[in-house]
């Protein structure tokens, strides 16, 4: 399955060609050259899952392939860097499913993005994106996941901050680039220590089963943890980083400064969920060494999914709302994993993980491409300009509302069956576990709702133009993945899912109790959500904000995270730490390089005049040599 | 200058007192080009230099090859030389004159700094 | 004897102009004092017997090159102009140097020079010998130069237009 090598290589010759040309093409062009390269690589991907799931079983078990293999750089004897491709049954998947949601987002940018300046460069990023992201599931080793883990970070930096003349904008970049970096630091050490006890950084010997890597290390502790607990833990900040956990949640939401289309591909349906991805890929690792990180990925999950959710609920610009709804539904995936087992069906939570970012890329793309379609229509992000859409924009009020329903976790929809298994999964591994999380998908129907009767029921906002349905570019993706959506859950019941730990096929059977439990519960978040917002006059809702006045307030102010993070960064570091250095890089370093470059400045100009460029002074010169030459040669 | 003077009863001019006398030519051109400050006095400074040379080719050529011609070609060819020079240097003294209203040396420091 | 008599009294007037050339205060008097040097070394030329350079000396200097250096005094000067002067220390200095120079030449042309040769038989030189010397293609004989000075002649007439002319 060489071929597999094209998928990383088209996108990133796209990515230069594009890059390269940038507005020497038209427009027009360059967007569907970027969007023939990226069908040409979902048809390859889709190509490769085929052949894969269908001959890569021995014994039961879906093999680890590596197709391409090479080393790049050696350091010791065990240690080197490689790079590669790996296929499992989580890459594959991702593939799909990467592959997928860009697409759509291509074909929905050339509408979406049609007549903005820098289209071309707009599509190169998203090219450059792609490849990165492609490449991160793909790596065969830590580290050439690390490389392809900055790149991923830097293409999202790029996107954010496509509208470079926005301060908003730039702002957000920022802090997603610095906060995502500053995870990614603990990730690299993290790296560097696991591979300094197990000499290897690579994922087949790491994850293999009877490993005896970590034998070696077992006596190392430090501060009363093994530092293998030290190095899974600080690869999971840097997960975190990536997936918004919090307490680094904080970039995400600012992130959807970016366009909207790029909020659906990047911070929505994967590169947020590279933490995930990271965690399942080194899952045997964080199961059979370091149990204990596990379950505080778990319970980091669980306060993430909650904390986000109840801010969620009361946020008024649809992408925000999104945004949060994002954090949790990926803190819920973090849960899955952090509560689940390794084989059989210990394995649930796991395979729920990787069945709800399936099903959750597909939906919330939808949802955020109907967003922008919403946005495309209205031009403002605000709840408060919408209201009434169902009327204009008939399309996108079913998609949004199939999307809805699915994130809720009703029946048929995708969403409810791989809740469900994250449920199940809670219950088994906690009560409580699985009472919050139940609470929180309650939640979660709940601001869905309270978002989806804001945009297309309620009172009508007075538009300026009569908001009009999108463009047929625009309603060709959310009608995809609309019946993706719909479809997507119900297929692991009638084939059997291979997404699992150990590699082995899983057959899902749907716990009843829990099912009801949270069907009934989403169906009680709707109904009050109903009652709440569907007539749009907000008199209940003001009551209820009145009623728990506090909780509003600091909900409505993502519980001042943000400003806590600015104390610490602006009162405490910056004055603490950023100014000694400032003062010290300013009055000694470049203080003696200043020195160096005034002494020779000085030299220079004092030894300029002989050259004056008078013609005289050099004649006289030139005589006055001549003369005590002449001189020397007669008196000697 | 004994001999010069010793000379003076026989009629003929000693080699010594031309090249004399280019000297003085020659060294007067010297002063007057490291001191004068118009670009048209360095000119008359400089052709009297290259007269002075003028009359070294002749004089040589005349008293040690008498009958050869290497030094009076010389002396011809570089008086065409100097006329050359003269007139394309005085095209860009005139240049120069258009330009910044003044042939001072001192002032011609546009390129500079 | 005339000889003699002629040649001293040529000396000293280029002697003598050749110092005010470069020292006089009027740039115009400078040139007049120029043209009668360069007339002077045209009679020095007669006297060691080459008529032909005496007439090149008077018809391109005297003719051509005065005539030049007095269109362009005129264009570039305003009535009235005084030549600045360098500082006195500079002109004593190169003063100096002039005269340093001067010594140290003329010492060694006494030295060297006049003990050896002294007198010399003026003779003339045909013009057909330089005519056929100048245009001949043998071994001493000029033609290549010959063209050679003329190219630069026609190079200079047409650098002259080129760098004078209004733009």
């Amino acid at each position: 399955m060489q071929y597999t090598l094209l998928i990383l290589a088209l996108p990133l010759l796209s990515f230069i060609f594009l890059g390269l040309m940038d507005s020497k093409l038209k427009a027009q062009v360059s967007g569907l050259f970027g969007t023939c390269i990226l069908g040409t690589i979902t048809i390859l991907s889709y190509f490769t899952a085929f052949q894969y799931f269908t001959t890569q079983k021995i014994d039961g078990v879906y093999q680890k392939l590596i197709p391409m293999h090479m080393e790049w750089v050696r350091f010791t004897e065990y240690l080197h860097i490689d790079l590669g491709i790996l296929l499992d049954p989580i890459s594959v998947m991702m593939l799909v499913v990467i592959t997928t949601v860009s697409l759509m987002v291509h074909v929905y940018s050339l509408s979406y993005m049609h007549g903005e300046k820098g289209f071309q460069r707009y599509y190169a990023f998203l090219s450059l994106f792609t490849f990165s992201m492609l490449g991160l599931v793909v790596a065969t080793n830590i580290f050439q996941m690390y490389i392809f883990w900055e790149l991923v970070g830097v293409s999202s930096f790029l996107l954010i901050g496509f509208y470079y003349t926005k301060p908003s904008a730039v702002a957000a970049s920022k802090k997603a680039f610095i906060v995502t970096r500053f995870a990614d630091l603990f990730f690299l050490i993290g790296i560097l220590v696991l591979s300094f006890y197990t000499k290897t950084f690579d994922f087949k010997e790491l994850t293999a089963e009877d490993s005896n890597l970590f034998a070696a290390c077992s006596g190392a502790t430090f501060m009363g943890f093994s530092v293998i607990s030290w190095a899974t833990a600080m690869i999971f900040i840097g997960g975190a980083g990536k997936s918004a956990m919090f307490p680094l949640q904080i970039w995400l939401p600012d992130a959807m400064e970016g366009p909207t289309p790029v909020s659906a591909l990047i911070h929505a349906a994967t590169m947020v969920v590279a933490g995930v991805f990271l965690v399942a890929r080194l899952f045997p690792v964080y199961y059979f060494q370091t149990p204990e990180v596990l379950h505080g990925v778990a319970y980091i999950g669980v306060f993430t999914a909650l904390f986000a959710a109840v801010i969620a609920c009361v946020q008024t610009d649809i992408k925000r709302v999104l945004a949060f709804s994002t954090i949790s539904q990926i803190a819920f995936m973090m849960v899955a994993l952090g509560v689940s087992g390794y084989e059989g069906h210990e394995g649930t939570g796991y395979m729920a993980s990787m069945f709800h970012l399936f099903t959750h890329a597909m939906f919330k793309a939808l949802l955020f491409l109907g967003a922008g379609s919403v946005i495309h229509a209205v031009h403002s992000n605000e709840m408060g300009h919408m209201g009434g859409l169902r009327k204009y924009m008939p399309i996108t009020n079913w998609t949004f509302l199939i999307a809805c329903l699915a994130i809720a976790g009703i029946p048929p929809f995708s969403g409810f069956f791989s809740k469900d298994e994250i449920l199940s999964a809670c219950f088994e591994f906690s009560p409580f576990v699985g009472v919050t999380m139940t609470f929180i998908a309650g939640l979660t129907a709940f601001y869905m709702f309270r978002l989806y009767y804001g945009i297309f029921w309620g009172k009508e906002h007075k538009h300026e133009h009569t908001p009009h349905e999108s463009p047929l570019l625009m309603s060709v993706p959310l009608l995809f993945l609309t019946a993706v959506t719909v479809v997507a859950g119900i297929i692991p019941f009638m084939m059997g899912t291979p997404i699992t730990s150990d590699g082995a096929d899983y057959h899902i059977h749907l716990n009843v109790v829990v099912a009801t439990i949270s069907v009934v519960v989403a169906s009680i978040s709707i109904i009050i959500s109903t009652i709440l917002y569907k007539k749009g006059d907000g008199v209940m809702a003001d009551k209820l904000a009145t009623t728990f006045k506090g909780l509003h307030k600091a909900a409505s102010n993502r519980f001042y995270i943000d400003e806590v993070y600015l104390f610490i960064t602006k009162k405490i570091i910056f004055n603490n730490v950023s100014r000694p250095i400032a003062w010290f890089d300013r009055h000694v370093i470049d203080a003696t390089m200043d020195g160096f470059a005034n002494v020779t400045q000085w030299f220079s100009f004092k030894s300029k005049d002989f050259q004056s460029g008078q013609v005289q002074q050099y004649a006289f010169a030139f005589l006055l040599g001549t003369l005590i030459m002449t001189a020397i040669v007669m008196l000697l | 200058m004994g001999e010069l003077i010793a000379n003076f009863g026989t009629g003929q001019v000693p080699m010594v007192a031309y090249l004399g006398v280019s000297l003085i030519m020659f060294f007067s051109g010297v002063y007057g080009f490291l001191t004068r400050k118009s670009l048209l006095m360095i000119l008359v400074a400089v052709e009297l230099m290259l007269n002075a040379v003028d009359i070294n080719f002749v004089v040589f050529n005349r008293f040690l090859f008498p009958g050869q011609f290497e030094g009076f070609f010389f002396a011809l060819f570089t008086i065409a030389i100097a006329a050359c020079e003269t007139a394309v240097a005085i095209a860009i003294i005139i240049n120069i004159y258009r330009n910044i209203n003044s042939v001072q040396v001192g002032e011609l420091d546009e390129m500079k700094e | 004897m005339a000889n003699q008599i002629i040649f001293y009294v040529l000396a000293t007037i280029i002697a003598i102009f050749s110092v005010l050339a470069v020292t006089s205060n009027k740039i115009i008097r400078s040139a007049l004092y120029l043209l009668f040097v360069l007339l002077s070394t045209a009679g020095l030329y007669l006297l060691l017997g080459y008529p032909y350079l005496f007439g090149v000396q008077i018809a391109v200097y005297a003719g051509g090159v005065m005539v030049l250096f007095i269109f362009a005094i005129f264009l570039t000067n305003k009535p009235g102009d005084k030549v600045d002067k360098e500082r006195p220390i500079r002109r004593i200095v190169a003063a100096i140097t002039a005269f340093t120079g001067l010594a140290f030449c003329g010492h060694i042309i006494y030295y060297n020079v006049a003990r050896v040769f002294t007198t010399v038989i003026a003779e003339e030189t045909k013009i057909q010998v330089i005519g056929r010397t100048l245009m001949g293609t043998e071994k001493y004989q000029y033609l290549l130069p010959f063209e050679v000075i003329s190219i630069l002649l026609l190079a200079c007439i047409v650098g002259s237009i080129m760098i004078a002319r209004k733009r």
